[in-house]
């Protein structure tokens, strides 16, 4: 019997492996070959020039030496600021709508119509969007028509053309985006939250602010933390938006100029050192992020899945004792 | 009484909130649906309001267009996205039931090696994967864009969570008495259960590649082979399409409204979706 | 999985290779008026597909337009039907942003591995970049001499500075185009007569004869409410033109920057800062720039070649025809013109020399081109019995006849010194002294910002020098 079922798991655990294998073949193909390939000629002089090729040569680390010279730091810090412009309206406007879908005491008419609504833009794809904004925020576009004809303005405004217009652009687009996104996931945590803790918070007294800061926000603290950690990937990954907006200058004065963007210049030139070079940063950097987000939000938890399953359970011990 | 009156009030200000906000949403695809009806003269002269009469030109314009083939390349994206949503649930659910039922030696390491990749950019290997398909002869080929998708440490995320918390192993046990194969056990009996996963991240996935533009822009050459974003990208470089405006719109519309019906009819399940990330998140 | 690709790959090749070879009929050209025309096509042993790569339709239109083989196109454009069976793919990519080169120098590297049917036949090249393809070592070109033309001699009648333009360092020819573009000012008539009281071009020329009278005479518009010129860009190929070296010197890895740019990067923001400038328009190419080629528009002038007035003017004005009048320009210029070459490894010789031929050494043709539409081409004796017709019957001039104008340019144009960084140069300099001209940054910035842009384009750019 007990023969029997070791050679059971022994033929089963064969199964695992099988079962994994594709995932990890298109996993080593696609991903690990191309990385370590772009490391290597990270470290080479390799670029097209013109029709001819040169290179590839050998240079050691002359070009992650060049990039920390140039101008990489500042393309991290426009990145990091275009993200945050998007990042905190779109936590703020979600935390407050999942606050209120999932007050019944609103009587919210046509919920479902807003969720579908505020979810819309998210399907868009951002090179369309980014377009559309372009077209209807140029000078002679349909926004500064219209704001003439109604009287704000008697000048049209030039909104790619200055430093705060571009980047209200885009973190108004990133925050249209991502908003409706945030907000259902939100609120589907908030309908976690058992009702018990809301009708306790309100024989203490609590108020709606109250409520909102004591008991709902540390209730959603995991899936809170999947949200920054998502919207941070997203961020670091951001290209299309600002790529297509500003035809991928990042004008003005390059102000706009993202990491991937400085990264897709380099493979436009085909200049596979730099770029190389600039993908192991953006790995690093990427890596790091990652793992301050991990140990700021839970140790040893890094998708929060056991604080909510932890929190899960206390809310049924809870439960049960209240029962 | 008091609170009632606060309450109401209250209910008031969320109202207005809510409708700016859904106006936020609806506004530009309202000029984009209003401007693609007009013609380029039209649109020179200022917004309108109304629709205008030069809907079926700019479509005729948009589909004669051999430079910017833009149905052909709708078809190409139906043709990328699909077989995306496809295989990558499919062997997503795979490899999360694989780490999931069995016990095996690296089973651990196996599932943090997949958490750790979950925050790797794309862009970051983009480089070195444009050489390599060059390598494989795949060059300017769709199948680059679908076959990565089989290792999606996102969706196989999801599904692990999913089977979790929906799939108790005496199933698998009771099938396996029952004398099923396990590649049957998977087909048969666990692919069914995890239906409402598959299809939320089919969805995803499709709307995902549907909008994918970094890497088919590096991949695709051909003016054949090109898929909608890139061919919107195309658009926003060519000096010469800004001579006809109407078409510009009519493009970007067309681009994005097959999204948004298949959005329209499937937007039940799609909240219900996003609802189920959030609690499983 | 790979095998399979080879194989279909294989399967590919071979019915290529099957089914090349055109019908028999080819034969002798139609309309051969000249001698220079009509070699006679034998396309007996060549591919059945001419692939051009091109940046938009003119050259497409063009052939339509001239080419005697021409029977049909397809209604998306993409391809045109030969009398003799073969067809021309038509590869369009956009200009801008270096997108169309970069597809056509993916394609010319892929040219000895590519299937008979998939290599470049024929491409298209711009002035700012005529250089790159021209090189004698990379050899992407072919020398017309190859192809059985007598540079000499068939393309006699063409302007000098288009051959050499055309001709790599030893002075091989290996390109050659249809079009002379000699700039002009083109104006609007309404606007000159409510700021000067006269749409005479002669007296319009005197009061735009050098920089500092147009000044004058941009100041009169501004007061009576009108802008002189769209924006800075428009400017640029006036000064552009004359710089006395080149960008970037052969074997040299250093830009320098003419004195001539900087002439107009301050005169550029004089003027932009004076308001002679339409505040609105930021460059070229773009919507705001094609609206102020509107009748609602406070523009009173474009700096224009012939293609300009009829390919970008045309589509954007919608008032009266015969509202515009040409005048010569306070400088003598000359901006683009598109060169066709035949590329090395092409399958269809004889098409390739037939083409060039009949689009751009035919005298009968290249007269029919400008009498339709305005365009100056590439033939002296042509261009110079059109100058001489007293009126001119054009949908944007009316009545006038702008080769009066256009010739006299025409002969006396001296290209600048080329070099084969020209293109990005001359539009990243402009985008970076864009934010400059908006106030967004200072002088020194824009310069800084200039280097950056130019060494990520060109890997290869070590070094940017100012002029003092």
């Amino acid at each position: 019997m007990v023969m029997k079922k070791k050679r059971k798991n022994i033929s089963y655990a064969k199964w695992g492996y099988i079962f994994i294998l594709p995932f990890f073949v298109s996993f080593f193909i696609f991903s690990c070959i191309p990385l370590v390939d772009t490391i290597k000629y990270s470290f080479f002089e390799y670029y097209r020039s013109g029709i001819k090729e040169v290179g590839p040569n050998f240079i050691g680390l002359t070009n992650y030496i060049e990039l920390i010279k140039s101008d990489m730091v500042l393309y991290g810090a426009n990145t990091l600021i275009l993200w945050i412009i998007g990042f905190v309206p779109q936590i703020v406007i979600a935390l407050v709508l999942a606050a209120w879908f999932t007050d019944a005491r609103l009587k919210i008419k046509g919920l479902q119509f807003f969720k579908v609504v505020i979810y819309l833009p998210n399907l868009i794809m951002a090179s369309a969007f980014a377009l559309l904004f372009f077209t209807m925020f140029s000078t002679g576009g349909p926004i500064n028509s219209i704001l003439l004809s109604l009287g704000v303005i008697d000048k049209a405004i030039d909104f790619t053309g200055s430093v705060f217009g571009v980047r209200s652009l885009i973190g108004f687009m990133n925050f249209l985006m991502w908003f409706g996104n945030t907000t259902i996931m939100l609120m589907a945590a908030v309908m976690g939250i058992s009702v018990e803790v809301f009708e306790a918070s309100d024989i203490d007294g609590c108020n709606r602010i109250q409520r909102f800061f004591y008991v709902t926000l540390p209730q959603i603290r995991p899936i809170l933390a999947y949200t920054l950690i998502t919207s941070i990937i997203g961020g670091l990954q951001m290209f299309d938006v600002p790529q297509i907006l500003t035809n991928g200058k990042g004008s003005p004065d390059r102000t706009s100029m993202t990491l991937i963007m400085f990264l897709n210049n380099h493979l436009k030139s085909k200049n596979y050192g730099m770029g190389g070079a600039l993908s192991v940063y953006l790995f690093i950097i990427s890596g790091i992020l990652c793992a301050i987000v991990y140990k700021m939000t839970n140790d040893d938890d890094p998708d929060g899945s056991k604080a909510a399953a932890k929190a899960r359970k206390k809310e049924q011990r809870k439960n049960r004792r209240a029962k | 009484m008091k609170s009632k009156t606060k309450n109401r009030l209250m209910s008031i200000f969320v109202h207005l909130v809510l409708i700016l906000l859904a106006f936020m949403c609806l506004f530009f695809f309202y000029v984009l649906v209003v401007n693609c009806t007009h013609s380029h003269a039209d649109l020179q002269k200022g917004f309108s309001f109304l629709p205008g009469k030069d809907f079926l030109t700019n479509l005729d314009s948009v589909a004669n267009d051999g430079t910017f083939p833009m149905f052909r390349g709708i078809l190409n994206s139906l043709v990328v996205s699909g077989s995306c949503a496809a295989i990558c649930t499919y062997f997503s659910a795979l490899t999360a039931y694989g780490l999931y039922a069995y016990d095996f030696k690296i089973k651990k390491v196996a599932f943090t090696f997949i958490m750790a990749i979950l925050v790797m950019p794309t862009q970051v290997t983009a480089m070195g994967f444009l050489r390599l398909i060059t390598k494989m002869g795949l060059y300017d080929s769709l199948l680059p864009l679908i076959l990565p998708s089989i290792a999606s440490p996102a969706v196989f995320y999801f599904m692990y969570s999913y089977l979790e918390s929906s799939l108790p192993l005496s199933l698998v046990e009771a099938a396996r008495i029952d004398g099923s194969g396990e590649f049957f056990t998977f087909n048969r009996i666990v692919l069914p259960i995890m239906k409402p996963a598959i299809a939320v991240q089919a969805i995803f996935t499709f709307v995902g590649s549907w909008n994918n533009y970094f890497v088919p822009a590096l991949v695709i050459q051909s003016k054949n082979k090109m898929t909608v974003p890139i061919l919107i990208a195309a658009l926003r470089g060519a000096d010469y399409m800004t001579f006809d405006m109407g078409k510009i719109y009519m493009m970007i519309a067309v681009a994005i409204v097959p999204i948004i019906i298949v959005y329209l009819l499937l937007s039940k399940y799609i909240i219900a979706g996003v609802t189920l990330g959030g609690v499983k998140g | 999985m790979k095998k399979k690709v080879i194989s279909m790959l294989l399967v590919a090749t071979t019915a290529a290779t099957m089914f090349a070879g055109c019908g028999k009929e080819a034969g002798t050209t139609g309309a051969n008026g000249t001698e220079s025309a009509g070699a006679a096509v034998d396309a007996g042993d060549e591919g059945k597909i001419i692939n051009i790569y091109c940046w938009n339709d003119e050259f497409r239109t063009r052939v339509e337009a001239v080419y005697d083989k021409v029977e049909s196109t397809s209604d998306d454009g993409t391809i045109t039907y030969l009398t003799d069976g073969c067809e021309i793919h038509w590869i369009v990519n956009p200009n801008q942003d270096g997108v169309y080169q970069d597809k056509l120098d993916q394609a010319l590297l892929n040219q000895a591995d590519a299937a008979a049917d998939d290599k470049v036949d024929i491409f298209l090249s711009e002035t700012d970049y005529v250089f790159k393809y021209t090189d004698k070592d990379a050899d992407v070109a072919m020398p017309l001499a190859d192809l059985g033309i007598d540079v000499d001699k068939d393309l006699a009648d063409q302007y000098d500075f288009t051959k050499t333009t055309a001709s790599d360092s030893d002075g091989v020819q290996r390109g050659s185009t249809w079009q002379a573009c000699p700039g002009v000012l083109a104006y609007r008539r309404d606007i000159a007569i409510d700021a000067f009281g006269t749409d005479d071009p002669v007296e319009i020329e005197a009061k735009f004869k050098d920089w500092a009278t147009a000044k004058e005479s941009a100041e009169e518009l501004k007061a009576a409410g009108y802008y002189t010129f769209a924006s800075y860009a428009d400017t640029f190929r006036l000064y552009g033109n004359s710089i006395s070296q080149s960008w970037v010197e052969a074997g040299s890895t250093t830009v320098t920057v003419d004195q001539q740019i900087m002439n107009w990067i301050n005169d550029s923001k004089e003027w932009k800062d004076a308001g002679y400038f339409d505040p609105t328009v930021k460059g070229q190419w773009n919507d705001d720039w094609n609206k102020a080629m509107g009748s609602e528009s406070k523009v009173f002038a474009f700096l224009f070649p012939a293609w300009g007035i009829d390919f970008t003017m045309k589509p954007n004005w919608d008032g009266e025809n015969g509202a515009w009048a040409v005048t010569n320009p306070p400088l003598e210029y000359n901006w683009g013109g598109s060169y066709v070459h035949a590329a090395t490894g092409t399958d269809n010789i004889a098409h390739a020399k037939d083409i060039i031929l009949q689009l751009t050494a035919n005298e009968d043709n290249l007269k029919k081109i400008s009498e339709t539409t305005s365009d100056f081409t590439n033939d002296k004796s042509a261009m110079a019995e059109l100058a001489q017709r007293d009126t001119f019957e054009s949908d944007m001039l009316g009545t006038q006849n702008p080769f009066a104008y256009f010739a006299p340019v025409a002969e006396g144009i001296k290209i600048a010194p080329l070099s084969a960084y020209d293109q990005g140069c001359v539009e990243l300099i402009q985008n970076s002294f864009s934010d400059y001209f908006q106030g967004e940054v200072d002088f020194d910035k824009a310069k800084a910002n200039f280097e950056t842009a130019i060494m990520e384009r060109y890997p290869d750019i070590t070094e940017v020098v100012w002029p003092e």
